[in-house]
């Protein structure tokens, strides 16, 4: 569909700005005017554009007819869990009894989202059989660095001083080595055997009095449930570390099996993967923190704390400190609240049970077509290897690409690394096995395409609003802001 | 075909000595790992007067999607880089042996460069990658 | 809360038919008999027996109905600032929020789409975050702008962070007029990189050729506006960077810190047009000069072009990021905030050029005239001298958390007390939300207290 005018989105702001043109029309000064600051103390300019109100929902409810989303298109992202997003958490979440309350309102005016925080905690917690929850964190990189804070903590507590090093899987999220960085330590990296686990030889050679510990994502980003995880556990305490998990990937899990029963010490969750609070083209995110009772005393500030009926804010004892300005993103944990509200136990079983079913009946649907490099029962996402198509003409990048001609977004690429053109799939719960079946199909008829028509594939998209884009010039001349001698 | 009148590292770089009295010497990366890499869009080089060391990290080359450490194929101090590579990192994908060259070296040993691998022992070391 | 868990295998859920979940019975047998088993339970075989199907000790189902009745009553017991006069500020404001931002941002094409690593079929999101870039520059005075950061308070933190490697120092010089938030979240991020913190007095900052960095805040935590000019330049004499962590409202009449010279400007964007929310989701901004755009944390979009040559934008310098540079990467930041960006977007497009100058001084005029109407109040004094915007200290004759009780029961949500930092003083923030008889009611209101 074409829009013309001044529906269309090409011009930016700056460009469609009219001067005099108004979006918003505010009250009058109703005091008495106030001598205004010295005049060196203001601006002359404020560039800023100036068009009037249907302009800018126009010109932005054309830009969001220009995204793929869940709600228009079939998400299979692996390891982002694009599962539907139900309208309700947003509804509840904009009740002016939450979106309208300020942070440093005192606790007595602020008991509702107290409550909420407190039972969240206790969801979670129960969920991964790590009960001392934090839900401080912003995000899930932002959980990853409070957790390896509190290891951190934790082992200088102990007075054990030595433990600089953190061992992380060669399939690891890249936000893994990033946050242990941060959080001071130095990376190692930890080789997967022939079967996707962790390789035990090579653990037990980092499994040294310098290991603060662990990170493990579960199942791992080969969509895998590494079976030498109760091992691994047992490797790394002995050897004086503690094991973090990476939740990312917990939507194959909940309710499956506990963390913390499998020798986990602390974890981060994503709300907005698992627990179906909406990505909003790169967040808002939430990462909780869930720990043993053993590393509670090291939680990110502040958790909420219940005294007979009152709820109010507290700082664990030996806390690694602050890491976000206020208490968390609470919009988002209002949304996660009511998802799992309203599925209890049952229905948080049967979301990870559906879940791993659509993964396996894809990755079953498209063995033998596509390369399985990792050819089990897979958990909730499958990654398969394009490089039987590379053979023929056709990365796993120009099959992606080709397959947002289908109208399918594409799935994750070259992730895990040490997948040769991977293509990591992640159905998800929330489709239909009519989406799905469509799905294999057109994996099926690209892979035909390779092989008949490899231009048509190499090209591809075809059907999007732009075509491929010229990623070295934009890298190469960084053209960041629009600017008036830039203009055309 | 690695052009034959300069030495090879593991890592992909390149050496040729420009004046033996001099000790001059100039690198750059080669053809091989221009491929590899894609389109570079960006160089962290040494600064002039800087010392490098033989296969000591000397700086980055950024692709799109990639970033890769590079490694001095010789000892001495930098006496010039090239500063065309600053707007036009491009020039090393399209002549890496020639104009995209990366940095001039005076040498404190000029012997070191028999330790690297001729053009055709680089070349069979590639095709065996 | 608690009901009794299944505890069969059978019962444990599989068959639950939730309105979240299309798969009936059926069509998982269907499914399960493609693959070639017999149960969803043989999937999980990889868990080991002793830890398969754990007790799940979570409250029973609700229906959309039972949920939206819970959740109402849950936020029925919190005060919303709406429900009454509100003078809490602090980092987080009450400001208008014009009526188009909820529609647009629930739109499932910008609500329920991922990060924009795919760019073909992200351009709707990708030139928002360019706008955003643009716009935040434009607020600013500064060159290069980020999308995004977290919030403000780890944006600061992100900030001081990137002057340790621009500078290559280590030691971080932080007024103590910065909030004391912020200031918590940027020793937290500096302790374990043996960055040092040292707080300075913004009227003679001692800075030496260690210092990587000066942080101030612009209004203060107190809402005055400090000497940014010469604090700039104490900072670069000493080849240090200053970075200056501003309220994007401010930026609707006062001067920009790119016209002192400031090398990180970072801030909250939830005064453009996201709501208090408790504390989150906000969005962090951060900008800064051109020359320090490889040591930026976090996600850029770059304009381009398709190879038929359309214009297009794509996310660009990704090498900085932790997907490529892992250990290395200048942050660890991955999923941010990237639809409240959206909202910041909006809202200052729709303000515009106009409308946020209109902002800024109705708060301007409402805070000042407060203050001078409460300084005229027995026993009550305005401690801090100097410009201010939408904040300032008030010294009160009693403990503030007691006049704040009192002011609860004419429903007026007082000023924060801040009397750790300065005897009895309360921290009061006027905005447009309050008209005037809301300010006279709480000046009646302080009146009480000699």
């Amino acid at each position: 569909m074409r829009q013309g005018g001044n529906r269309q989105t090409e011009k930016l702001l700056m460009e469609r700005s009219v001067p005099g043109r108004v979006g918003v029309v505010l009250p009058e000064v109703d005091v008495p005017a106030q001598p205004l600051p010295a005049n060196a103390l203001l601006r002359d300019e404020l560039p800023l554009p100036e068009v009037s109100e249907p302009e800018v929902v126009q010109y932005f409810t054309g830009l969001s007819q220009l995204n793929f989303s869940i709600d228009t298109h079939f998400y299979p992202l692996g390891s982002c869990t694009m599962k539907y997003n139900p309208k309700v958490n947003d509804e509840i979440s904009f009740l002016p009894g939450f979106a309208g309350i300020h942070p440093m309102q005192p606790a007595e005016q602020s008991q509702g989202a107290l409550e909420l925080v407190h039972k969240l905690q206790g969801f979670l917690g129960e969920i991964t059989g790590l009960p001392a929850v934090s839900l401080a964190t912003l995000a899930g990189a932002h959980g990853e660095l409070g957790g390896m804070l509190m290891i951190r903590a934790y082992h200088l507590a102990n007075g054990d001083t030595g433990r600089t090093k953190v061992a992380i899987p060669d399939s690891a999220h890249g936000t893994n080595p990033a946050s242990a960085a941060m959080a001071g330590f130095q990376v190692v990296e930890l080789a997967s055997d022939k079967d996707g686990n962790v390789d035990l030889e090579a653990l037990h050679e980092v499994a040294g009095p310098d290991l603060a510990g662990v990170m493990i994502t579960l199942p791992s980003t080969l969509g895998l449930f590494d079976t030498n995880i109760v091992e691994v556990c047992r490797i790394v305490h002995e050897a004086g570390g503690l094991v973090y998990g990476d939740g990312a990937n917990m939507n194959a899990l909940m309710g499956r099996v506990k963390l913390g029963e499998l020798g986990f010490d602390v974890a981060h969750l994503n709300l907005h993967k698992t627990f179906s609070t909406p990505h909003g083209g790169g967040g808002p995110g939430a990462g909780p923190v869930c720990a043993t009772p053993q590393l509670a005393p090291y939680l990110a500030g502040p958790v909420v704390t219940q005294t007979n009926d009152a709820y109010e804010f507290a700082t664990p004892e030996k806390s690694i400190g602050k890491l976000s300005g206020f208490h968390g993103n609470f919009g988002v944990l209002v949304r996660a609240y009511t998802y799992i509200r309203t599925l209890g136990g049952a229905g948080i079983k049967s979301i990870s049970g559906n879940a791993v079913l659509n993964a396996n009946y894809m990755m079953n649907g498209l063995r033998g077509v596509y390369h399985l490099p990792y050819d089990r029962t897979c958990m909730h996402e499958a990654v398969f290897s394009a490089d039987w198509q590379k053979e023929r003409g056709s990365s796993g990048l120009e099959i992606a690409k080709r397959l947002l001609d289908y109208g399918f977004h594409a799935p994750t690429m070259y992730f895990p690394l040490i997948v040769h053109e991977a293509l990591m799939i992640e159905p998800t719960e929330s489709e239909t096995k009519e989406t799905i079946d469509a799905f294999i199909q057109a994996l099926i008829d690209i892979d035909r395409e390779v092989t008949e028509n490899p231009e048509l594939v190499n090209s591809a998209p075809h059907t999007t609003p732009v075509a491929r884009l010229d990623e070295a010039k934009a890298a190469r001349q960084p053209d960041l802001r629009w600017q008036p001698e830039a203009a055309d | 075909m690695s052009p034959d009148d300069r030495r090879y590292t593991k890592e992909h770089e390149w050496v040729m000595i420009e004046d033996a009295a001099a000790k001059s010497a100039v690198a750059g990366i080669t053809d091989y790992a221009q491929d590899q890499l894609g389109d570079i869009v960006f160089f962290e080089l040494p600064k002039v007067g800087d010392s490098v060391a033989h296969l000591d990290k000397m700086g980055e080359v950024e692709s799109v999607k990639a970033v890769s450490d590079l490694f001095s194929p010789i000892t001495g101090l930098v006496t010039e880089i090239n500063e065309k590579l600053l707007d036009h990192p491009e020039l090393v994908n399209e002549d890496p042996f020639g104009e995209g060259w990366l940095i001039k070296v005076t040498m404190s040993d000029i012997a070191e460069t028999d330790g690297l691998m001729s053009a055709q022992d680089y070349d069979a070391f590639t095709a065996g990658l | 809360m608690t009901v009794t868990r299944p505890d069969t295998p059978e019962a444990h859920g599989d068959h639950f038919q939730s309105h979240y979940i299309p798969n009936t019975t059926g069509e998982q047998a269907e499914m399960l008999a493609a693959i070639g088993i017999d149960s969803i339970d043989q999937l999980f075989a990889d868990i080991p027996a002793e830890f398969r199907n754990p007790v799940l000790d979570l409250p029973a189902p609700l229906s959309e109905l039972e949920i939206q009745r819970e959740l109402s009553g849950m936020a029925a017991k919190n005060r919303p600032l709406g429900s009454g006069p509100s003078f809490l500020g602090a980092g987080s404001y009450n400001h208008f929020i014009p009526a188009i931002i909820k529609p647009l941002i629930t739109r499932g094409e910008f609500l329920t789409a991922y990060t924009p690593y795919q760019a073909e079929a992200s351009q709707g999101t990708l030139q928002v975050i360019y706008e955003f870039q643009t716009l935040v520059c434009n607020l600013y005075g500064m060159e290069v702008a980020n999308a995004g950061m977290y919030d403000g308070a780890t944006s600061l933190a992100e900030a001081a962070l990137m002057a340790c490697r621009v500078t290559k120092r280590e030691k971080v010089a932080l007024a103590d007029s910065v909030s004391p938030a912020y200031s918590a979240v940027i020793r937290t991020y500096c302790q374990s990189q043996d960055i040092s913190v040292e707080t300075v007095n913004p009227s003679s900052p001692a800075l030496d050729t260690e210092t990587a960095c000066l942080v101030l805040q612009y209004p203060n935590y107190f809402g005055y506006i400090e000497d940014l000019e010469s604090l700039v330049d104490s900072a670069h004499a000493q080849g240090a960077l200053a970075v200056v962590s501003t309220d994007p409202t401010a930026m609707g009449m006062f001067q920009t810190p790119g016209h002192y010279g400031a090398d990180i400007v970072t801030g909250d964007g939830q005064p453009l047009g996201i709501p208090t929310s408790y504390g989150g989701p906000y969005v962090g901004l951060f900008a800064t000069k051109r020359e320090y755009i490889r040591q930026m944390p976090s996600r850029l979009s770059g304009r381009t072009v398709d190879k038929n040559g359309k214009t297009g934008y794509v996310l660009t310098l990704q090498t900085r990021e932790q997907h490529i540079r892992r250990e290395r990467a200048t942050s660890n930041i991955c999923t941010n905030e990237a639809l409240y960006a959206l909202a910041s977007t909006i809202y200052l497009a729709a303000m515009g050029k106009q409308g946020l100058r209109q902002v800024a001084e109705l708060c301007y005029h409402k805070a000042h005239y407060a203050a001078v109407k409460i300084s005229e109040l027995p026993g009550y004094s305005l401690p801090i001298d100097g410009p201010f915007f939408q904040e300032f200290v008030v010294r009160c004759p009693a403990p503030p958390a007691e006049i704040n009780k009192k002011l609860m029961e004419r429903n007026i949500l007082g000023g924060l007390d801040v009397s750790e930092q300065v005897p009895n003083g309360m921290l009061l923030c006027v905005t447009e939300m309050n008209p005037k008889e809301d300010i006279d009611a709480l000046v009646a209101a302080l009146a009480e207290f000699k």
